[in-house]
């Protein structure tokens, strides 16, 4: 799970990490507003959306008047900004961030992630802040420092220390690193975030160090735990059918092609798409209704892809395992007799009463084509789709 | 021969009385597994599929001599059971349960470590010897025991593998579902090696899928280690980049976990990689002939 910035640095300032001074605004009078009560001469202007790449979008500008502020965020609220990280119809911005402006010495970058590889937690950091992080790690490896953290003895001060020197700081800046970094090591286990991202962290010129920016993805596993983190929730960034698919157990992923597949487990539908483009057709979506899957969801999966108008024929690939392939025939049939279905269904049953549920298809009088190999089932429904 | 389970493997359920531990008892009873008991916290002393449930599973080692178990249990309480089979010295634990918490799973692996005990999963359909011991959700009648050894990320997948290798009449010799968690217990190579020391294993079949470096790892493996034929598949490869916020991901794989990046790797160290999950059976088949 995701949450703004203005989310994530409220966090911070709990966890003891350094931020500028700042308000969230969801009206451009109210950010002339903050911008008053923050006082000086300069702000930026952040537009709040679940995606990086804001600045090159025009997402965050630099304001030296109240009027500039008031200006900006007018554009920018109530638009939808599409950054590198979003996809082409972009996300809303409903809410800015409005800080104060702060003379830069230097910017790092710094974060710190659950790591696969080495199952540990994960510090990587890097002077070359601000930049292209992803090429500088391309690049020039050597440019990017990671320590890991052994679970039993948590955090120790020399890997700071370890960190802070790789940086060039010095003297009290050293002890303000050990700050922030004690800070995000703590707020990732105690809200079990799977990732904490400052980037960039700057030295002031005044030689104060302070997050001026704060992404936090959470552990969709474990947010179930933390009720305060999931009221920082904001339905409004995420897809609507995503989060519909949700509430029935599924796993749904919107995609730009014309063929709408549904299939049980996670890694057999992306088998699937791989079929289906590996025959020339392009799916319209990701659909894991799950490896032990039920009529019901079948169903509603079925709904599912049929209100998306691009979809021009649909693969259903189920290998019956545990749930039988008689049962979800009768899901399927039970969800086209409910919905108009106007497109071709190929339906690929294998597995546990696979014979059956062919059976019940095949008798149904419906529009569906039963089929039992997986490559011809794909061949089929690209065929069709192109046909129609 | 087999790996880690045969018809000798005692296997004890922990969540034994729940819908999921019940339901899949009894398919693993169906299937003929030496099921001899099952731990429900509170319930011990009472009798459940005509088998005895237990307080504890100390307690269930020591009157049964279990030496395997199958975790069911739900996500939150998962990480305490398998660190509970841990301590009472089983060593082959297989927890089925999605939907663990990262960092649960993050201390359970750290306190694992030296322990001798092996994990199979999170979050995997378990792990099955034909005809001898089935631990897991994996629908029993379509393995045929035989000769490949089969390995998997995924779950229905490995059901695809499976019915292929069945219907080429090669059957399997062991099929281990490591899981899809970002960290899990024994990886790719634990299973590659294991299969490379069994006789009766004379091919293997390796399924990834995209994300992470284990496939690369294992590709280096097997390159160095492994003398049998092996045939891969790998999920993915018309996934699109996942939704993200930040860099950080993307730095510390380095390029790798691409779908390209693994079956490049795969290739380079001499591995059959079907493009087409439909052909892996008969991929199998080519290597023997």
């Amino acid at each position: 799970m995701n949450i703004h910035e203005y989310q994530a640095k409220r966090l911070f300032r709990e966890y003891g990490i350094a931020v500028p001074e700042g308000h969230q605004a969801d009206t451009p009078e109210h950010a002339g507003q903050v911008a008053r009560e923050l006082g000086g001469s300069g702000w930026v202007v952040k537009a709040q959306v679940h995606a990086g790449g804001r600045g090159k979008a025009g997402g965050v500008r630099l304001a030296h008047s109240h009027q500039e502020v008031s200006d900006f965020s007018r554009d920018m609220l109530g638009r939808r900004l599409v950054t590198a990280q979003t996809d082409s119809a972009g996300l809303p911005v409903e809410k800015l961030l409005i800080e104060k402006i702060y003379p830069i010495q230097s910017e790092f970058y710094l974060s710190v992630l659950v790591d696969r590889v080495s199952s540990r937690i994960l510090f990587i950091a890097s002077a070359a802040g601000g930049m292209d992080i992803e090429a500088v790690a391309k690049d020039t490896p050597e440019r990017i420092i990671s320590l890991r953290i052994h679970p039993a003895a948590g955090l120790q001060s020399y890997q700071c220390r370890k960190i802070a020197f790789a940086l060039d700081l010095a003297g009290a800046q050293i002890k303000a690193l050990e700050a922030i970094m004690r800070g995000m090591y703590q707020l990732l286990l105690a809200k079990d975030a799977s990732q904490i991202e400052i980037n960039p962290l700057i030295l002031t010129e005044q030689g104060e160090l302070l997050a001026l920016d704060a992404k936090i993805n959470f552990d969709d596993n474990a947010v179930a735990m933390h009720p305060d983190i999931l009221d920082l929730r904001d339905p409004g960034q995420e897809d609507q059918k995503e989060n519909k698919a949700q509430q029935f157990g599924l796993n749904y992923i919107t995609l730009d092609g014309n063929i709408g597949c549904m299939v049980n487990g996670a890694g057999l539908a992306m088998a699937t798409m791989d079929l289906v483009k590996l025959n020339g057709g392009a799916p319209a979506n990701f659909l894991d209704v799950g490896g032990g899957t039920t009529p019901e969801r079948v169903a509603e999966a079925f709904k599912l892809i049929l209100s998306d108008e691009k979809v021009k024929a649909i693969l259903i690939n189920i290998f019956g395992g545990i749930v039988q392939c008689d049962i979800i025939a009768r899901g399927i049939l039970a969800a086209v007799k409910e919905v108009n279905v106007a497109v071709p269904v190929v339906v690929r049953l294998e597995g546990t009463n696979a014979e059956a549920g062919r059976q019940l298809l095949a008798e149904s009088g419906l529009n569906l084509i039963a089929e039992t190999d997986l490559a011809t089932a794909a061949a089929q429904v690209v065929a069709l789709a192109e046909a129609s | 021969m087999s790996i880690l389970i045969d018809k000798n493997t005692k296997v004890i359920c922990q969540g034994f009385t729940g819908k999921q531990g019940t339901f899949h008892s009894e398919q693993t009873l169906a299937y003929g597994t030496q099921l001899v008991g099952g731990v429900t916290p509170g319930r011990g002393g009472d009798i459940h599929l005509g088998l005895p449930v237990f307080d504890t599973v100390e307690d269930a080692v020591k009157q049964t001599g279990a030496d395997a178990t199958m975790i069911y249990v739900p996500p939150f309480y998962a990480a305490d059971a398998i660190l509970e089979a841990v301590d009472a010295g089983i060593k082959i634990i297989v927890c089925i349960t999605e939907g663990i918490p990262v960092l649960h799973m993050l201390r359970v692996k750290a306190a694992m470590a030296g322990t001798g005990a092996l994990l199979v999963g999170p979050n995997c359909p378990g792990v099955i010897t034909p005809g001898q011991c089935k631990i897991g959700i994996m629908p029993g009648h379509i393995h045929l025991p035989g000769s490949i050894g089969i390995v998997s990320r995924s779950g229905t997948l490995t059901y695809e593998a499976v019915s292929q290798t069945t219907r080429q009449g090669l059957g399997q010799s062991t099929c281990v579902g490591i899981g899809g968690d970002p960290i899990h217990g024994m990886n790719f190579i634990d299973v590659l090696s294991r299969f490379q020391q069994d006789e009766q294993t004379r091919g293997i079949v390796m399924v990834g899928e995209i994300g992470g470096g284990e496939e690369e790892d294992a590709a280096d493996y097997i390159k160095a280690h492994v003398t049998k034929p092996v045939v891969s598949y790998i999920a993915g490869q018309t996934a699109p980049p996942g939704k993200r916020m930040g860099h950080a991901g993307a730095i510390i794989t380095g390029g790798k976990g691409t779908a390209a990046g693994k079956i490049a790797a795969l290739k380079a160290a001499g591995i059959e990689v079907v493009n087409s999950p439909a052909d892996i059976g008969a991929a199998m088949q080519g290597c023997f002939q």
